[in-house]
Parts: C-alpha cells; structure tokens; sequence
C-alpha cells in the first residue's frame, strides 16, 4: 500500500486520487480525484485561487500532497510548464531548449530535429538566437509549451499556457498541445477561459479546492440542473442572486425549472442551451448559494 | 506626493528585514565596528634567541611582550618563528649588536614596533641605556634592525593578498546568492525541482561555473598585484591554491546559503551584504586582529577572510609552508563542511516537492503563489460573472 500523499507511477492513466493540500490553516485542494488519460487533454479550470495550480503542481511532483496519491510517470516522462512559461530569460529560445534537452537526455540530434519543427510550426523558427527575456508574452508561452514537451513525455502538465495570448499564437499553442496528445501523452492544462476548455476532451471544474464537476464538457453541461433563461434585466429578489451578465445580458438560473416568482415575468425571459461557460458558472453559483443562505450574502 | 509616501511606508513596513537593516543594523555596525576600528598596537608578540636572550624581556619592556626564549637557538631559528606567525618581532642576541627581526607583513605592528625601537634608542642617546641603567653607559649597544618579508612596508604588499580575498568573497558570496535566487524568482527553480536532476547535480552545477569565475577572478588579481604593484610571491603556488580553493568552497556554500533563505534578489544583497561587510572590516584585511577589542574579536574567527588572509600573507609574503599553516587550513576546512552541509541541505529543501508550510497562506513562487486560495471564490463573484 502506497503511503499517504506519495506518488505512484504505473497503469494507463495519470492523476490524484483523494488529494488534500493545505496551506496553514487553508484548505487548497480538498480530497480532489482526478483522472488525465493517455492521448486526451484535460482541462482544469476555475476562478482564482480555486486551486488550479496546486493540482497541477502536484501532478508535477512540485508538491507533495498532505494527503491521498498522485500517480504520475518518472520525472524523466514528466513534462512541466510552471506559469509564467518556465523558460529561462537570460537564455536564448535554442540554448533554452538545448538545457532541456540535456537534462532530459535527448539525443542531440533528435533534439535538434524536433526543436526545428516545434519551432518552425509555433513560428519561432527565426527568433531562436533571441533571449528568451526578450520574447513577446505568447512566443515566451510556446517556448515553455516547446520546452516542457520537447523530450515527449507520457504526462504533460501545462499551467495557464494560453493566458494573455493573442488568437493567432493560441492557435499554434493548440496545435503543439494537439500535437503532445496525439504522440499519446495525457495533457493537463489549466486555464481561465472556458470556451478554451470546451476544445479539450476532459475537464475537471475546481472551486476553493473541491471539484465541482469533471467529465466531458458535453457531459457537464448535461447535468447542468435546472434551466437557464435570458432576459434583459437583473431580475429582483432570489433570483437575481441566480443571475449573471454575459454579452450584454442577464442569464437567470432556476435550479428547479422556471422561475415564476422573479419580478421579471417570464414571459420577457428566453430559455436557453446552456454551454460550458454557463454550466461552470451554475455550477460555482450552486455552491455558494448553498454556502450562504438568502439574505445573508455580501453582494 | 503623499499617496507615493504613505505606498512606501506601507511597503516598508511589510518588509520587515528591510526595516531592521534600516534601523538596528546601523546601530549594530556601529557598536561592532566601533569596537573593531583601531590601528592602535598594545602587544607585540617578540621572541628572543642567543646566549642573552633570557635578558631581552627585562630590556624591551612595554608593548613588546616576550612569548619564548630560546638562547640555544639563532638568527635561523628566530626567522622561522616570524615566518610561521609566531611572532611579529624576534631579538637575536650574542657577539656584537643585538639583532632585532620584525616581520613586515604585519605592517601595523611593524610600525609599533620601529617606532618603540627609535624612540627607545633617542632615549637611550639622552639619557643613557633603556632601563634606567645609567651606572653601565655602553653596555647596551644599539640593536640592528631588519624588516623582513615587506622592508619597504609597503602597504600594497599587504592589501593585495587580502584583496584577493575580499574579491573572492564578493563574487562567491554576492554574485552566487544572486544566481539561485533569481530562478526562484523567474520560477526556474521549481522547473528544476521536476526535472530528471538530482539536488546534487543541481548543486553542483550552480556552484561550478561561479567557483571557475572565481578562481578566474583570483588568478587575475593576484597576477596584478605582483605584475604591477610588485607584491611578491616568495611561498608556493599550490599552497595558496589549496587555501584559494577551500575558501571559495566557504564561500560559495554561505552565497548558496543567503539564496536558500531568500525570497528576492534585495533581500540576497542585504543578506550578503552583511555577510560581506564584516569579513572586510574584521578579518584583519584592514584592522590588526590584535587591535581589535576582544568584545569584538571573537567574530573575526568566524570569518573565513580571516583565514584566508593568513593563508594569503602568509604564503606570498613570508612563504610559509603547509605545515606551518595547519591551523587556518584546518579552520576553513571545518568552515566549509559546517556551511556547504547547511547550504547543500537547503537546497536539497529547495529543491524537494515542497510541503506546503504551515502558517503561510501561501507557498512560495510566483506560480504557486497563485494557486494559493483565497477566502472568497473570485470565479464565482458577481464581478466575475457579469464580466463576460
């Protein structure tokens, strides 16, 4: 039997079973099961400081859980791009990827053969003599992206690779992420955008360190509960502690079908299909909603 | 104005190491170095050889303190102890003048101890022998004096080997902190912490380059010290080597250590800067370790440039053989096993899959602290939720 928050490697999926991490009296990641297959990329997502980086850290072998396993493959078949890409600034992007290439001992040749087409396909080709330090922010992300892949590893562990990129370079993102899961690695990702997460095959939902929902995206926006209409203004009393704005309108949750008791009358409301973004938000709303009983809450 | 006075204040005050190196360090440095600050020479350590040389401590008197007498040994004998650090004087008695040996390489005490001598001599032709001896005029001749190791006492000859030190210190304490910390800062280091590396290839691997710029560093000052200021090197180069080497290993194991305790860059330099400061002002290089209060001296022992320095001087100047150098050898080499132990434990720590901490919010670095949680869930906040 494995001890208490040690990792195991092995089996044909990688990931945490009943982790708990805490820092002091904070509880950042609350008995957390989570599954990242081989060929498929997950996405865990949630607000700020729901505890996206701490799973991943853990996934990493960054951080030792307090509790529950982590099962991960050898450091040598761990790929890691801590946020803020995890290169080195003062390093150009090939000396970048030569150090990562020696410490994952990857044959010089092939290194060189598939650091010239990562680069070449991410469009970093003709910036390789630059310092890293001296990158844009989303050729800097596709350099970690290229680093922390570079020596194909079975676990691919990704912190925030697309934040405060542009389209087009999140597009080559994808297609290196795309690329690192097809080669058969299991890829985990953290981001904040959820109609980025809608693109990978598995997400994983945190809030304040519990999983609120895991599984396809289409999976959970099936167990979305209750419906979800649009309407043009917040709508008063209880429901409007079940509303949000999103492109310029209010969307209103009733957790038990329409809502009859809003003071907007039901008539002015559409229902709509929710999809992952709303599922999410549902889902975070539906927990603080039970955290904090009406009339008590701040907003 | 004052929005940017009170941030600072504010900022200050959360900087609480920044705030005692404001405030109590001025006040600590001042009461150390105050202490420290002296070029005034009290004792100097004199041995005597030759037939007479049971006479000499009556005859010398203050300041030079007579610490053995050999009068079946010679002027080769008395030598040796000055090149051996024994003593900063030695009188040489027997047929003829008495010869008095000072050793120049302790050039403060060097001076003491030609000034006591001339003035002693002045006295003696205005009143007739030292001591009072009045009723034998002659029976005291004048003693020959030699300066050995620096005749000139040229004070050139004396900094540089020490300055060779403080160069090591500066760029293996200052330059090492500074390039650990700065991949805790950019989150290199837990980059490293996940890679196929083990601590000690990491360890090694950070320190190596900073100890080759070093010895680089060493060699070149040294070069112009004896090329253009003409110091000498009368003693061994292995043996300054050897000393060179396990001081940078002390050295270069404190800089690991400030990094490993460190959260930035500015608290690395406050750190190092009063490790750095210190081995300056109380190694020796400046003030005589004789001059400094013993209060104070104590420190002085646990600085490596100390060491170092004795080593330094005592093989270019005076060319001081291994044997007679065992004990500042020995001294660093315990040095550097008690500060490369803690330092290669630290960053092993470092470098481990980090426990969270108990009673800090958030672990450290960038990218951790941002998985940290807070009280609220900012996913699900109103603001949050309308912004899309």
């Amino acid at each position: 039997m494995t001890a208490p928050g040690a990792a195991e490697s092995g089996g044909d999926w990688w990931g945490t079973e009943d982790v708990c991490v805490k820092f002091g009296d904070t509880l950042a990641l609350d008995r957390v099961w989570f599954r990242a297959e081989p060929g498929r990329v997950s996405a865990v997502v949630g607000g700020d400081g729901a505890g996206r980086t701490t799973l991943l850290r853990c996934l990493a072998g960054a951080l030792a859980p307090a509790s529950g396993r982590v099962r991960r493959p050898a450091r040598m078949a761990t790929g890691y791009m801590s946020a803020g890409s995890g290169v080195y600034p003062d390093l150009s992007v090939t000396e970048n990827l030569a150090f990562r290439a020696t410490a994952y001992r990857v044959p010089p040749q092939q290194a060189r053969e598939r650091s010239a087409e990562l680069l070449a396909r991410a469009g970093l080709d003709r910036v390789g003599d630059r310092l890293a330090g001296q990158l844009s922010g989303g050729m800097r992300q596709k350099l970690g992206v290229i680093a922390a892949m570079l020596h194909r590893p079975d676990l691919l562990v990704l912190d925030e690779p697309t934040t405060g990129v542009d389209p087009v370079s999140r597009a080559d993102l994808w297609w290196l992420i795309a690329r690192a899961a097809a080669g058969g690695a299991a890829v985990v990702l953290a981001t904040s955008y959820l109609d980025e997460a809608e693109r990978a095959q598995d997400v994983l939902v945190l809030d304040a360190g519990t999983v609120l929902a895991s599984g396809t995206a289409e999976q959970i926006v099936a167990a979305m509960p209750g419906t979800l209409t649009i309407t043009s203004e917040r709508p008063a009393g209880d429901a409007g502690r079940r509303a949000w704005r999103r492109e310029g309108r209010w969307r209103v949750w009733d957790p038990a079908g329409l809502d009859t008791e809003g003071a907007v009358a039901p008539g002015s409301r559409d229902v709509v299909m929710p999809d992952l973004q709303d599922a999410v938000t549902v889902a975070i709303l539906a927990r603080e909603l039970a955290l904090v009983p009406a009339g008590q809450e701040s907003r | 104005m004052w929005a940017m006075i009170v941030k600072e204040f504010r900022q200050l005050r959360r900087d609480r190491r920044t705030l005692a190196m404001m405030i109590v360090m001025p006040v600590v440095l001042l009461i150390v170095f105050g202490y420290a600050a002296s070029f005034d020479v009290t004792t100097i350590p004199t041995v005597a050889a030759g037939p007479e040389a049971g006479q000499v401590a009556h005859l010398v008197g203050e300041p030079f303190h007579v610490t053995a007498t050999e009068p079946a040994q010679g002027r080769a004998w008395a030598e040796q102890q000055l090149r051996d650090g024994n003593a900063a004087v030695a009188v040489v008695t027997g047929s003829g003048r008495p010869q008095v040996l000072i050793d120049g390489s302790q050039l403060f005490t060097a001076k003491a101890a030609i000034a006591e001598l001339s003035a002693a001599a002045a006295k003696a032709a205005v009143n007739g022998p030292a001591g009072g001896q009045a009723s034998q005029p002659g029976s005291q001749p004048q003693p020959v004096v030699t300066v050995l190791y620096n005749p000139e006492l040229n004070t050139s000859d004396i900094m540089i080997p020490g300055l060779a030190g403080v160069v090591l210190v500066f760029v293996g304490t200052i330059i090492t902190s500074l390039g650990v910390v700065r991949e805790r800062q950019s989150g290199t280091l837990e980059q490293l912490a996940v890679m196929p590396l083990k601590p000690r290839d990491v360890f090694l691997g950070k320190i190596v380059p900073y100890f080759a710029v070093a010895a680089l560093d060493l060699a070149i000052v040294v070069g112009l010290g004896v090329g253009l200021f003409g110091v000498p090197f009368r003693g061994s180069l292995a043996v300054f080597a050897l000393g060179a080497v396990l001081f940078l290993f002390v050295t270069l194991g404190i800089g690991v250590l400030i990094s490993s305790v460190s959260e930035n860059q500015g608290q690395a330099i406050q750190l190092a800067f009063m490790v750095t400061l210190p081995q300056v002002l109380l190694s020796g290089l400046i003030f005589p370790l004789s001059s400094i209060a013993v209060g104070v001296r104590w420190i002085s022992y646990l600085l490596p440039l100390t060491y170092f320095n004795e080593i330094s001087r005592g093989v270019m100047l005076r060319a001081e053989p291994l044997t007679s150098l065992w004990q500042p050898f020995l001294l660093l080499a315990l040095l550097g096993v008690v500060v490369f132990t803690l330092a290669s434990l630290r960053f092993r720590a470092d470098l481990a899959p980090a426990a969270p901490r108990r009673g800090s919010g958030t672990p450290r670095g960038p990218e951790s602290a941002r998985g940290a949680p807070t009280a609220t869930s900012a996913a699900g906040t109103p603001s949050a939720r309308s912004a899309g």
